[in-house]
């Protein structure tokens, strides 16, 4: 199978003299897939997405992007095919108004003005955020300012959207809006999702979870084999979600699981069914 | 402080000259301010003052805000009559205030000059008033345009200004978030001596300037990410273009350059 992005053995510092931020990562992600990536502070997450799309180049070892290595030559493609929303709402938004931001990109691609505008009008209604065509940027919450990040980035039509801590400035209620954003649009379009996050109930909706540790990919698996790994997790210095933890309570207390839950409504389903089966 | 002062700000409206295309009106303000240098009759000056008001009436912002807006330039206005009634030693003694002679020369430049003053802020205030400052923007890199054949960063000035205008508010709502921040330790900005207060001022400006660059950098690598690599191969979405209005409001404004030619004297 043709990988849409693979990392091959890729080694990164910032400078000659700073220590390997990146040791020899490899791993890959599949199109239409959903990794999460995880890992505590300065294990090099926020590294890896800007390798992805040219924003750094590593020293050694290769990374490609739909098949296109990832170069001097390539970047102007490469962030055509991937896009990125960062952490700060504020510090990303570029236009004064709503739609002059989410035209930044295209007009970034020398996009002509019919193609902008019908192509404003789908994204922003793909996020929700149709009626707020002409606001400005400090008329808009924080959740917003993130959904019309999404949607200035929608609008480039990418294959690939990396969120890196997209959700961690807002609030809970924020974090939902644009998790349901996200999913409702990689539903609709075919599209690769990376999530970097620190919000362990995102990382149970991925496909696939990488665990980063010091530079390294440190365990690479689906959600629940990740999480049934409490201790190990705990030992990097990782928090497992709350169900998790209650699940590992209840076996140490002689209630096991068949299985790992991962949310509210699986860890409920086990518990009742545990409770029919004694 | 800033609700006062009108001059820079936007206000919305749907008149004539809120809808001309930014370039008309800079143009013929441009224009407008050479030749009000060359009034020098009461008919031409009398003229200038029906072209001046009547654009001001158009666009029908209260007179009582552009009066009040004004404030602060009256009183330059006042200063400059002032200082040319009694300075100007020509014509005529018309009256004299303590042992200080007024002729009518001082008079009427007194009254010549405070009027072209006037003129000069009322139209160019205009332009703010009726225009968004990103449709300035885009008309400025429009006129500049010609510019980039002899390398002036054109595209790179209208993106500096046009991300000052969206980072403006920002910037505002953080320093108030400071300054509260700030004053809840006991920093005092609004009372004691000057020295005082300027000192006081320093804590507020540092967090804003560290803050204001970690911004800066984000942002510098949002856009790269979202391809932005200079004005070259860039297509835009805001687009200008000139009306039919634009054209009659030039062949108004030649009549009235013609006309202030017929009546100078
Ligand atoms: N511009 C830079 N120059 C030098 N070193 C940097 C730079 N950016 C990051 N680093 C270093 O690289 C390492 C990895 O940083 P990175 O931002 O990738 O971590 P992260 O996993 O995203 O952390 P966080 O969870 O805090 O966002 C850190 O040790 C950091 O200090
Ligand atoms: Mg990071």
């Amino acid at each position: 199978m043709q990988h849409f992005i693979e990392f091959r053995n890729v080694s990164f510092r910032y400078r000659e003299d700073h220590p390997w931020v990146l040791k020899n990562v490899s791993f890959h992600i599949g199109s239409n897939e959903w990794l999460a990536i995880i890992g505590h502070n300065g294990s090099g997450k926020s590294t890896i997405a800007k390798l992805m799309n040219g924003l750094l180049l590593p020293q050694t070892g290769e990374i490609f992007v739909d098949g296109m290595p990832v170069n001097e030559n390539t970047i102007w493609d490469v962030r055509k095919t991937v896009g990125m929303v960062f952490q700060n709402p504020d510090n990303q938004f570029v236009g004064t108004t709503v739609r002059d931001d989410v035209a930044f990109g295209m007009e970034n691609h020398g996009l002509p003005r019919e193609v902008m505008l019908k192509r404003i009008e789908e994204s922003l209604q793909a996020v929700g955020m149709s009626e707020y065509e002409r606001h400005e940027p400090h008329r808009l919450s924080g959740g917003q300012k993130q959904r019309v990040a999404i949607a200035s980035v929608l609008a480039v039509s990418p294959e690939l959207i990396i969120l890196d801590e997209a959700t961690a400035m807002l609030d809970p209620r924020g974090r939902r809006e644009i998790m349901e954003t996200i999913r409702e649009v990689q539903r609709k379009r075919s599209l690769s999702l990376i999530t970097i996050t620190h919000d362990l109930n995102e990382v149970t909706q991925a496909d696939r979870v990488i665990v980063m540790n010091e530079g390294e990919t440190w365990m690479e698996g689906v959600p629940r084999d990740i999480f049934a790994q409490k201790d190990a997790l705990q030992d990097i210095g990782l928090d497992t979600p709350f169900v998790t933890k209650l699940a590992a309570e209840l076996s140490g207390a002689g209630l096991a699981m068949q299985r790992e839950p991962l949310n509210h409504q699986e860890l409920l389903e086990d518990l009742w069914t545990l409770h029919s089966k004694m | 402080m800033s609700s006062n002062m009108i001059i820079g700000q936007y206000v919305p409206g749907n008149s004539v000259i809120h809808h001309l295309d930014p370039r008309t009106k800079i143009t013929i303000i441009f224009f407008f301010v050479l030749i009000v240098f060359f009034a020098n009759s009461v008919m031409s000056y009398g003229l200038l003052t029906v072209f001046s008001l009547g654009s001001a009436l158009s666009t029908r912002i209260p007179v009582k805000y552009l009066v009040k807006g004004l404030t602060p330039v009256w009183f330059l206005i006042l200063f400059t009559f002032i200082l040319h009634l009694f300075v100007t030693k020509e014509g005529t003694v018309l009256f004299s205030i303590l042992t200080l002679d007024v002729y009518s020369g001082g008079l009427i430049q007194g009254l010549s000059l405070s009027l072209r003053f006037f003129l000069l802020i009322l139209v160019t205030s205009l332009l703010t008033l009726t225009t968004t400052p990103i449709a300035i923007t885009d008309a400025i890199e429009d006129m500049l345009g010609p510019l980039k054949k002899f390398r002036f960063p054109v595209h790179e000035l209208a993106l500096m200004m046009s991300i000052s205008l969206r980072f403006i508010p920002t910037l505002m709502q953080e320093t108030e978030k400071i300054s509260k921040a700030q004053a809840s330790r006991g920093v005092d900005f609004k009372t004691g001596p000057i020295k005082d207060r300027v000192k006081a001022i320093v804590p507020l400006l540092v967090p804003l300037f560290v803050s204001a660059f970690k911004r800066a950098e984000e942002l510098a690598m949002a856009m790269e990410a979202r391809g932005y690599q200079g004005g070259e191969g860039r297509s835009k979405l805001r687009k200008l273009q000139i009306s039919r209005l634009d054209i009659y409001s030039f062949i108004v404004f030649g009549l009235v350059i013609f006309g202030l030619f017929l009546t100078r004297s």
